[in-house]
């Protein structure tokens, strides 16, 4: 370690500088740290910490590999009793005959589809760890359509390089926006099962989406329409503060 | 006059005290996190001996449905831990100041001495240099535990990106629970460094703010020594030669 010798009023002000820096980064501190606690909130939270969630969602897409699969469990180690966690979208009473699934293509065609149409296509089953923001999790048993099979029947290669897909109840109050990546990522369905029957009403019947590469706050619920953009859609819990991507 | 010896070198002063606040928002973000799913406790026969967290608990600290903006914090504020952690690291690699930190081969029986001495147990301290053996021992396993949240932090953060990770940590849930007791460990490294500080006293803290220790000169070493005066002084005898 290295020794110095000097004078007794040099290590005083030697002592006094160092302080004196000290308490000014500290003053700094709080004073930055008050600012961005008051700062003007963008969706829900503050202006930088929204950017910071942004920059994130930059980082980690360009990160993501549609290869990279979420783990999948066998059909036995799936829980019987599912969890329920928001009723958003759903207070409205659904009106299971004339459901249709509104499709809306990048030139503004909107196909309606019928459960029993997208039912054709051929049927993916998925156990896979459920994963709530909120923290909990659970291994779950879904069956519907690849969204990747649907996008290739119905010809949707023009809508699928855009960047986003936006997907909405019937009712339009519950609404999320999914980046493409995520959408055509094979592991996501257009789920009308769930432990082998029919969703139950709780749980989105007649469809709902299932990408278990997000966390549930986009497993959007009876879902009513599908439609494409280069901007991002609007995001229901995005707009309440939390991250857009909410990607694993 | 007085002597200083540099004890810390200003980066690392610099690194302390960022990481020190930087930590503090990590915790609180991250207990507005926990909250939304607060299943831990440490249970004894099916019994909860301590449940993490009691109620009042949150509600002193304002926690209860700030989920969203804890993560918001959080996923901002792990930057700064991350990368302030890092240039430590490769400083302290770097610099050598490494030396004074890694435990050695003498450090965990010393370290075990350390302990009894400071629980008034024992006397004596073993020699040490900047740091004593526990302070070793401790230092490096606190930067061995920001590497754990890391870790178990990304697995919980990207569970499929960083599948390989996740699995390292025993899976998800798994990663979720070291990430919370890693919390826990640093509470109580906290509530122990503190103690010791202040035991230590002042100019132990101080030499964590101006970087140097201040010593009383050591005495001024004698030079040649001179002849004193009750010393015969002997007189030179030239010897000539005598011509005959």
């Amino acid at each position: 370690m290295k020794e110095r010798i000097i004078s007794e009023k040099a290590v005083f002000l030697k002592t006094i500088f160092a302080f004196v820096i000290f308490i000014a980064a500290f003053s700094i501190g709080v004073y930055a740290w008050k600012k961005l606690r008051h700062e003007v909130k963008v969706a829900g939270v503050q202006s930088t910490l929204r950017k910071g969630l942004n920059t994130n969602e930059k980082i980690f897409s360009n990160l993501f590999s549609e290869k990279r699969l979420v783990k999948t469990y066998p059909i036995s180690e799936a829980v019987s009793h599912v969890r329920v966690n928001g009723k958003e979208g759903l207070r409205t009473p659904v009106d299971t005959a004339n459901w249709r699934l509104q499709l809306v293509k990048k030139d503004g065609d909107t196909l309606s589809l019928t459960l029993d149409d997208i039912k054709k296509l051929p049927k993916t089953d998925i156990v896979f760890d459920f994963k709530c923001i909120e923290g909990w999790s659970q291994k779950t048993w879904w069956s519907g359509v690849k969204f990747a099979d649907f996008v290739k029947f119905y010809h949707l290669d023009d809508e699928a390089k855009l960047a986003y897909a936006g997907l909405a109840t019937p009712d339009k109050e519950y609404y999320v926006g999914i980046d493409m990546a995520s959408m055509i990522q094979p592991q996501t369905l257009l789920c009308y099962e769930m432990n082998g029957k029919p969703l139950p009403l709780d749980q989105g019947f007649p469809l709902r989406l299932i990408i278990p590469v997000k966390y549930g706050i986009k497993h959007l619920k009876r879902i009513g329409t599908i439609f494409f953009s280069n901007q991002k859609p609007p995001d229901f819990w995005a707009e309440r503060g939390y991250d857009y991507y909410a990607g694993h | 006059m007085k002597k200083i010896v540099i004890k810390h070198p200003l980066a690392i002063r610099w690194f302390h005290w960022i990481n020190f606040p930087v930590l503090a928002v990590m915790i609180w973000s991250g207990l507005m996190i926990y909250w939304a799913n607060d299943v831990y406790a440490i249970k004894i026969g099916g019994k909860a001996l301590i449940k993490f967290f009691p109620k009042s608990f949150y509600e002193a600290l304002n926690l209860p449905f700030h989920l969203a903006e804890g993560m918001a914090y959080h996923f901002l504020f792990m930057w700064l831990f991350f990368v302030n952690g890092l240039l430590y690291v490769f400083y302290t690699a770097f610099s050598g100041q490494w030396r004074y930190l890694l435990p050695n081969r003498k450090s965990f029986r010393e370290g075990w001495l350390v302990l009894l001495h400071d629980l008034h147990i024992k006397k004596g301290l073993p020699p040490q240099t900047k740091y004593n053996a526990a302070q070793r021992i401790a230092y490096t396993a606190i930067i061995i535990m920001g590497f754990g949240s890391i870790i178990t932090g990304l697995s919980i953060y990207k569970p499929v990106q960083f599948g390989w990770l996740a699995t390292l940590c025993g899976g998800y849930e798994a990663a979720r629970l070291e990430h919370f007791v890693l919390t826990i460990g640093y509470c109580l490294f906290f509530v122990v460094h503190i103690m010791q500080v202040i035991l230590a006293g002042w100019k132990n803290f101080r030499s964590m703010v101006t970087g140097f220790d201040v010593l009383p000169l050591p005495k001024a070493e004698p030079k040649e020594p001179e002849p004193s005066e009750d010393e015969p002084i002997i007189e030179p005898v030239i010897i000539t030669p005598v011509n005959s």
